[in-house]
């Protein structure tokens, strides 16, 4: 099963991390001692845990490419279990209704704490939604998304912090202007595709964050905005706790709103053509489709989601600076996206509850969380590139009258 | 006589060096089935591409005069999607379907240009959007039954054979509403008996008044369908006439029919 220069490859590679954590596994520097620990222990540990990994994945491997040939009926076992389940109606609104229950009496049922860690939960499954219209269903790779996020939380700081205007005010203010600026970032760098785009969109996030950072007299640089102000409830101020419990519910409400709308896009004449023109361009401009204008609703309608939700986050916190708005954020929500599985509404729920929520809970493990981080998103991309619910698109289904 | 549906004149285009057309003439009348031949890198679909604005043109114009319009307008210069909504839909020789669409969905993006719901209808989805969507899908299941493939509706395209997809393409530009449809080379890669249907098939579009400019090798078809052939070759128009006059012009018979004989 396992050849002579597979082991030695084994080998090889095994040598090879150790040497790469060498600096972060074995020497250890005590400043008080002053002396460097050689923990050489963690070399062995690595080097045997590294090639204990490599078997297996070779084994998985040796397996997959000895499988019977799959047989026909496995296309349709493709399709992932959940879309299975809530192909049928009946199930659908069963799941959905104990979803519901659940999501309206969890706050109640675990600590403000926790309450808390789910509302930046839902605003990561609500951002990746709205980033999923640009990426999976239009397949615009935009690495730039955050900045329409910075764009709605600056809008609702800088109008709180000058004009005492509310947070309900400012919502649709936010949104539109983020809409805008994605129109306006739209108009030239939509003729640009894949990479292309991807450079000088995340050039343009970077643009946002800086302007924010140097800017102080509008922005305050990078000191921030403090005291904004929480959603009132009816003119009512509410406690710390009870306004918690507010966020969570306006998140559950718009994460119900965003796939409704979402639900809606994918199966109309403009979700059809975005769907086309990621197929082919020429084709698509040949049978009367507006290229520009298609992408640019795809990218704006983006951009409102990451609006709306930059303004619940200044909310949410009350302070911002421009250290929240970073590259990695963006690629954070990409992540989501493409892991929980390009274009599919329930994949993107479950891949940005995995990954916002599998880090909290992950805090055990400290020091090796980003590590382990970046061990599960390598170990998705080799053994689950399609994320982690494949799509099935709804096809248009016609009945003859 | 009226206006022809598309004039073209002294259509020139380069690439680098390459003159790929060199002042082409060309007229379309209403109800005409004309064809577009000649050998192998002669042009032709470097012609369709700049008449439907995948390229522009060097030098000349590209003129069209809809059913009911006085005056002609120019389609030089204009992006293909308003190519097609003045009434210009075409076919390609490298088959250009949307693959992971299902053949219905593929006609029903030719709807496109024909109607309106944009965000806000696909959210609402109020009776206006409805009723629009039931048009496009049952306008697109009828194309579907005019060119045999309303039994394939539901399957996706890449999964249709080399003739369906052909005819698909077609269903697809009609879709669009065209008032001149240009076919390239629709019979490429079929059988005789799929030839004779698509026969058949572009003499009922035809019948329904449709004016029809088509590239094609095959003589038989070009013969048994056009009223009129343009032949070319290196870009020029080397020739032009009915059937019969293109078959005993010498000109031809050296640059492209020779070809056949000699073979
Ligand atoms: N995009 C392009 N760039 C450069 N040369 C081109 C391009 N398109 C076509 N050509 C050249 O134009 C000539 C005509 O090609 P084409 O129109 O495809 O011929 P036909 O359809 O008659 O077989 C060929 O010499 C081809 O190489
Ligand atoms: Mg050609």
């Amino acid at each position: 099963m396992f050849s002579l220069k597979t082991l030695r490859t084994g080998v090889l590679i095994s040598l090879w991390f150790v040497f790469l954590t060498f600096p972060l596994m074995v020497i250890k520097v005590d400043p008080l001692e002053r002396i460097i620990q050689w923990r050489w222990k963690n070399a062995l540990l690595v080097g045997i845990g590294t090639f204990l990994i490599y078997l297996v994945v070779q084994y998985l491997n040796y397996r997959k490419e000895h499988q019977p040939p799959a047989k026909v009926e496995d296309t349709k076992d493709q399709v992932s279990f959940i879309h299975k389940f809530i192909a049928d109606p009946i199930q659908r609104k069963l799941l959905f209704g104990g979803l519901l229950v659940i999501a309206a009496i969890f706050p109640f049922v675990v600590s403000t704490y926790q309450t808390n860690i789910m509302i930046t939960a839902l605003m990561y499954v609500v951002l990746g939604l709205g980033l999923n219209i640009v990426v999976g269903m239009a397949g615009l790779l935009d690495l730039g998304f955050v900045a329409f996020y910075a764009v709605g939380a600056y809008s609702y700081a800088l109008l709180n912090h000058h004009f005492g205007l509310g947070f309900w005010e400012v919502l649709p203010i936010g949104g539109g202007l983020a809409a805008i600026a994605g129109i306006l970032l739209g108009f030239p760098v939509l003729r640009l595709r894949g990479d292309y785009l991807a450079i000088v969109t995340l050039g343009f996030g970077e643009i946002i964050r800086l302007v924010l950072e140097n800017w102080s007299e509008f922005s305050k640089g990078p000191s921030g905005i403090s005291n904004i102000s929480r959603p009132g409830f009816l003119g009512m101020e509410l406690s710390l706790e009870g306004s918690i419990l507010y966020m969570y519910y306006i998140m559950i409400a718009f994460m119900i709103f965003t796939i409704f709308v979402v639900n809606r896009l994918q199966d109309s004449r403009l979700g059809r053509a975005w769907i086309a023109l990621r197929e082919d361009e020429i084709a698509c401009q040949a049978m009367g489709i507006d290229k520009q204008k298609t992408k640019l609703a795809a990218f704006s309608l983006g951009a409102f989601w990451a609006g709306l939700m930059g303004v619940i986050f200044a909310a949410k916190t009350t302070f911002i600076n421009p250290a929240s708005f970073t590259f990695l954020e963006s690629a954070i929500i990409l992540s989501i996206v493409v892991l929980g599985g390009m274009g599919s509404i329930v994949g993107v729920i479950i891949g940005a509850l995995v990954l916002i929520l599998l880090p909290e809970y992950l805090r055990a493990l400290s020091e090796y969380r980003m590590l382990a981080f970046g061990a599960i998103l390598v170990a998705m991309m080799i053994f689950r590139p399609q994320g982690m619910i494949a799509t099935v698109r709804r096809t248009y289904r016609f009945q003859k009258k | 006589m009226s206006n022809p549906i598309l004039q073209v004149s002294g259509l020139t285009m380069d690439f680098g060096g390459i003159r790929a057309l060199n002042k082409l003439d060309l007229d379309v009348h209403a109800g005409e089935i004309v064809a577009l031949i000649g050998p192998n890198g002669a042009g032709k679909t470097t012609f369709f591409n700049c008449v439907t604005g995948i390229y522009t043109p060097t030098a000349g114009d590209v003129l069209m005069t809809r059913p009911g319009d006085k005056k002609p307008i120019s389609l030089k210069g204009l992006k293909p999607n308003y190519v097609t909504q003045k009434g210009l839909a075409r076919t390609f020789q490298n088959i250009r379907l949307f693959s992971k669409m299902t053949v219905l969905e593929n006609v029903m993006i030719g709807r496109h240009c024909r109607t309106k719901a944009f965000i806000l209808g696909a959210v609402l989805r109020n009776a206006s959007t409805r009723r629009e969507e039931q048009q496009i899908a049952e306008m697109s299941y009828s194309l579907l039954e005019k060119v045999k493939l309303a039994d394939l509706a539901n399957e996706l395209a890449e999964n249709l054979s080399y003739g369906a997809q052909r005819r698909l393409e077609i269903a697809r530009a009609l879709a669009t509403e065209p008032h001149l449809l240009l076919l390239d080379e629709p019979a490429a890669g079929m059988n005789p008996q799929e030839t004779q249907a698509l026969i058949e098939l572009i003499r009922e579009i035809s019948s329904d008044g449709q004016a029809i400019l088509l590239i094609e090798h095959d003589m038989k078809l070009v013969m048994a369908l056009s009223d009129r052939i343009y032949v070319m070759d290196y870009g020029k128009k080397i020739a032009e006439g009915n059937p019969e006059q293109i078959r005993t012009n010498p000109e031809v018979i050296k640059a492209y029919l020779g070809e056949d004989v000699d073979a």
